[in-house]
């Protein structure tokens, strides 16, 4: 029942709306079937399946809007449901920002539909978690492990003929291996569409490697070093910088895409020349729905960051129509373009350094520079002429995402790897000068 | 559309938070309606009771919930948004085969509910065959028909929207007149009716009830491209409406205003603007050693990343080694009965029964009565907080009553309780402290903050920063963010003001688990300082 087909969608929106009695209605049909494994200590801990489908309707009059939502589709349901929002938006307070609702709406093709994910069974959950615990137990390590995969669909309609329909299935898998001693710790994970393409038995392996290669770990003084960060790393501080990229915080001054004396940093190079970070719905490698969550506009590809140069920043329908400039939602995926090397070749090329398997905790410490700190965590080697050396404690960091992509040293393959609720393909970056400030006995 | 649903909640917080979002969109007025009787929900547990017994469970408890939230946010003179949502079923839970199995619906029928307690025992059965440590509980004593409420004054969720949207535009227009160049205000308000079950013959019907009220200011300095934020010295905190009547006995008056157990957003949105435009010309603190004197606001964070988290038991034994982390406090740390967690002035003690905290209930999520314990004594770390199948693991057979679930969809298990840190047991105010350091920094507020995995070392900034010389006062500062270790930061602890100075402070959304669960806790402590603590300059420039 979570899954309804694009006709049974429609149907159930086009009568929803034949309901309102509003100047312009919208309503938006949503549903989900999740499953996930949790395991640790090499034992599974828990397990679930949740099941939830959602009619959310908008009424409209004016500035004012109410928003009502329910989980029966019967006529008198249906009716019941819009008659709730009517009633909600007239007590509600004008929304000074409030802008019309779209019209009829473009919306890219976008496969992101595997049939393996949508079958996935409680038992291919179970023997995914046994594949990874065996994996351990047989190098005698302990696996802390977690699974969840997705089945889903959006489907959108509005008084104004807007219509859409988007299915989707995701699997996330991460893994943290630690060896028996407390000494040796590795991390990996998978993001995948395609749960066909994800095996946790392999990618357990990995993290494996890393926690008995990362035992008795030596103390390198804090300061500057050149670092290998793996997708997952990266991501972590290239995240914290898209979720902070604007145009609205940029224009009032409170950003650290904030011009100074006004206006916003759009035109500027601030990073890297190679620096190209984009988004696009109908990227075959994180397909991602084809319109913005709150108001449905479509979304197109977009560079947000393009030859290092600043290209375009997120703007509000609201915000565009106070400066006349275009308005252009937020992705809902990040794709960061690399280099053809694997992180093998990147360590190759570095005579000093240190590889970083992961971040973590990063939290903003000042906004004007961007300025964030966090921690290396679960793989953390010092490199030397080519090779890995030794293992080394974990650092704590202090260092702003947008230095770091003005030190690139060479580029990696992108990778796809979860991240802030989305998918996004981002690559291993070799980087100088990168500003470790402490040291954290943490393993 | 596959996640669980957030809102971007920037400007708010310190550097913005995602804040999670259940249930459905309904109206105010449903919000303030009665739930489903209580004898109704007796009947549907004896349901699930009986049902679950006769598929073969060893052990039993239901959870009956309605959860419900109210967030109105504004900016300047706007409303931007206003959320109302409900959220309504049954999560159950049950031992079978010696193995936990959990299941949930919102079908509130005897059939829905039935027919969840029938798929929880197949999920324990099921999980039975990769799990090799059977599930040991605590014993719990059944207390039969009982009930409990948060000692509110005025429900929160019952004061009229209109009165919220003209207090809060009362609260922007008092900074924008003091010169902010922003200001986002906010009131989040949740109601827990929580209704549980468990085959030991307990009933327990609980109302708990949250309140929170963060406002962010920020000062803009267009020519220079500068910019500052300050974040309002409220807390989050387990009462009703009456936080914020401001009570002129709660206020206490000293380099800002700082507040007891009422809050006055209208004043200290006033003098948010005036500090936020004075951060702009702020000296940059000059790095090195300094002794800290640190505000409660400011400490309870630091208390709850650095002592709250790593006596969590779940997280020492490695239940949460994949997410949130382990912890240095280990098993053979505190079995020695010598490990110097902090010096002999430092005492932190878990309590689920103070009024007006976060973590405030008469019974947890698996029907332990709320009690007081100690963590850590004369510097001696002695307990950790832990759940029914947790204490075993310790040589203890009666449970903390650490159990939590943030929704009747999501399974219980350990979380935090309210940790706190003694005050001192000698007069000593605030100004003596001050007076008796030679360089160091007074910090006010919640500001930056990251710890390690294992919660050794950690960051922290701050909302307000004062540079203290020769046991005065000197100047506001800016920049600042220090950094320690756990064992060495809490035994560097050399004085802690008396009990006139002691309230508390909490956090709403604590995130652990996964899937992640959020949790609501509240961190008392009075004023302390801590000696020598390496303080590091954050100012970067980026271009």
């Amino acid at each position: 029942m979570a899954i309804l087909s694009r006709s049974e969608a429609k149907r159930i929106l086009d009568k929803v709306l034949k309901y309102s009695k509003a100047e312009a209605a919208s309503a938006q049909l949503t549903g989900a079937e999740t499953g996930n494994i949790r395991y640790a200590r090499n034992s599974v801990s828990t397990s679930g399946v949740v099941n939830d489908i959602e009619l959310a309707v908008e009424a409209r009059f004016g500035k004012k809007s109410g928003i009502a939502t329910i989980n029966e589709f019967s006529d008198a349901s249906l009716e019941k449901v819009m008659r709730r929002a009517e009633e909600l938006a007239k007590l509600s307070p004008d929304n000074p920002e409030a802008m019309p609702l779209l019209g009829k709406q473009k919306y890219m093709s976008v496969d992101g539909f595997a049939k393996s994910t949508a079958d996935m069974t409680p038992d291919q959950r179970a023997k995914a978690a046994a594949d990874s615990i065996i994996a351990a137990k047989e190098k005698k390590v302990v696996a802390a492990g977690y699974l969840e995969d997705a089945r889903s669909f959006a489907a959108v309609a509005n008084t104004n003929g807007l219509f859409g329909y988007h299915a989707a299935t995701s699997a996330n898998f991460t893994v943290t291996m630690r060896t028996e001693n407390g000494l040796g710790s590795g991390w990996a994970q998978s993001d995948v569409s395609d749960f066909a393409a994800m095996d946790t038995g392999s990618v357990s392996g990995v993290a494996i490697d890393k926690a008995v290669m990362s035992q008795e770990a030596r103390a390198l003084e804090p300061g500057k070093y050149t670092v290998i960060l793996e997708p997952s790393a990266v991501s972590g501080l290239v995240g914290f910088m898209m979720w902070n990229y604007d145009a609205r915080s940029a224009d009032e001054g409170r950003s650290f895409m904030s011009k100074k004396g006004g206006g916003n940093r759009i035109g500027e190079k601030m990073f890297d020349k190679r620096v190209h970070i984009y988004s696009d719905p109908a990227d075959l490698n994180v397909p991602a729905m084809p319109w913005a969550e709150d108001d449905h506009m479509a979304l197109e590809r977009v560079d947000w960051i393009k030859d290092g140069v600043v290209q375009n920043l997120p703007r509000s329908r609201y915000w565009a129509s106070q400066s006349e400039e275009k308005a252009i939602p937020q992705g809902n995926n990040l794709i960061m373009v690399g280099g053809d090397k694997s992180t093998a070749e990147l360590i190759k090329n570095t005579r000093r350094g240190v590889l970083v398997t992961r971040t973590w905790y990063i939290r903003m410490v000042d906004p004007q520079s961007l300025l964030l700190t966090g921690l290396t965590r679960d793989g953390t080697f010092y490199i030397e002429n080519g090779k890995i050396k030794y293992p080394i404690k974990n650092f704590r960091f202090n260092e702003s995402p947008v230095i770091m992509l003005n030190n690139i040293e060479e580029m990696g393959r992108a990778e796809r790897v979860g991240m802030w609720g989305y998918s996004a393909m981002i690559p291993a970056l070799k980087v100088r000068d990168f500003t470790f400030s402490s040291l954290s006995d943490a393993v | 559309m596959d996640r669980r649903k957030f809102l971007k909640l920037a400007g708010v917080g310190a550097g913005g938070i995602m804040l999670p979002v259940y249930g459905v969109p309904v109206s105010a007025a449903q919000l303030a309606s009665n739930g489903m009787d209580v004898g109704q929900k007796k009947v549907l547990a004896d349901v699930v009771l009986n049902t679950a017994r006769k598929a073969g469970a060893s052990y039993t408890d239901v959870r009956i919930g309605r959860y419900l939230n109210q967030f109105v946010m504004t900016r300047e003179t706007n409303v931007e948004n206003i959320v109302n949502t409900e959220s309504f079923g049954a999560g159950i839970r049950v031992i079978a085969n010696g193995t936990w199995g959990f299941a949930a619906t919102n079908d509130l029928t005897p059939d829905g509910v039935a027919r969840a307690a029938r798929q929880a025992v197949a999920v324990a059965r099921a999980n039975a065959k990769y799990q090799s440590e059977p599930v040991q509980l605590a014993p719990v004593k059944g207390v039969g028909e009982v009930s409990w409420q948060t000692p509110i004054q005025k429900n929160a969720i019952q004061v009229p929207i209109s009165e919220k949207v003209d207090y809060l535009m009362e609260v922007n227009n008092s900074a924008l007149n003091a010169g902010a160049s922003f200001i986002n205000s906010a009131l989040y308000l949740v109601n827990e009716q929580k209704y549980f079950a468990s085959s030991d013959g307990s009933y327990i019907d609980q109302d708990v009830h949250r309140l929170w009220a963060p406002m962010q200011v920020t000062a803009v300095d267009k020519k220079s491209g500068v910019f500052k934020t300050r974040d309002g010295l409220s807390t989050p905190v387990g009462l009703g409406y009456e936080y914020l009547d401001g009570r002129e006995e709660d206020k206490i008056h000293g380099q800002t205003t700082l507040y007891k157990d009422s809050y006055d957003m209208v004043e200290d949105a006033q003098l948010a603007a005036e500090q936020a435009k004075a951060k702009l010309s702020a000296k940059s603190i000059e790095p090195g050693k300094y002794d800290l004197v640190l505000e409660p606001l400011h400490l309870r964070l630091t208390i709850h990343e650095s002592v709250g988290h790593p006596l969590e038991l779940d997280r020492v034994l490695g239940y949460e080694a994949n997410y949130a982390g382990t912890s240095f406090a280990t098993l053979d740390k505190w079995r020695s009965g010598k490990f110097k967690y902090g010096s002999d002035k430092v005492n932190f003690f878990a309590d689920r029964t103070q009024p007006g905290s976060l973590g405030a209930v008469g019974y947890d999520d698996e029907g332990v009565q709320a009690k007081r314990w100690d963590l850590v004594k004369d510097g001696i770390l002695v307990n950790y907080q832990a759940t029914r199948d947790q204490v075993h693991m310790i040589d203890q057979n009666e449970s903390h009553g650490c159990s939590y679930a943030d929704s009747w969809s999501s399974v219980q298990f350990q979380r935090m309780p309210n940790v706190s840190l003694a005050p001192g047991k000698e007069k000593y105010s605030v100004k003596d402290m001050i007076r008796d350091v030679e360089k160091g920094i007074y910090i006010l507020g919640r500001g930056s903050y990251s710890i390690d995995q294992q919660r050794y070392n950690f960051q922290f900034g701050g909302q307000l920063f004062y540079e203290i010389k020769n046991g005065e006062i000197v100047g506001q500062v800016e920049d600042v963010a220090y950094q320690s270790n756990t064992q060495e930061f809490w035994n560097s602890c050399s004085a802690i003001c008396d009990e006139s100075d002691y309230r508390l402070g909490g956090t709403f959304f604590d995130g652990k688990g996964q899937p992640s669960q959020v949790s609501a806790v509240s961190h008392g402590c009075a004023t302390s300082r801590f000696d020598q603590i390496n303080v590091i300059n954050t100012k970067r420039k980026i271009s």
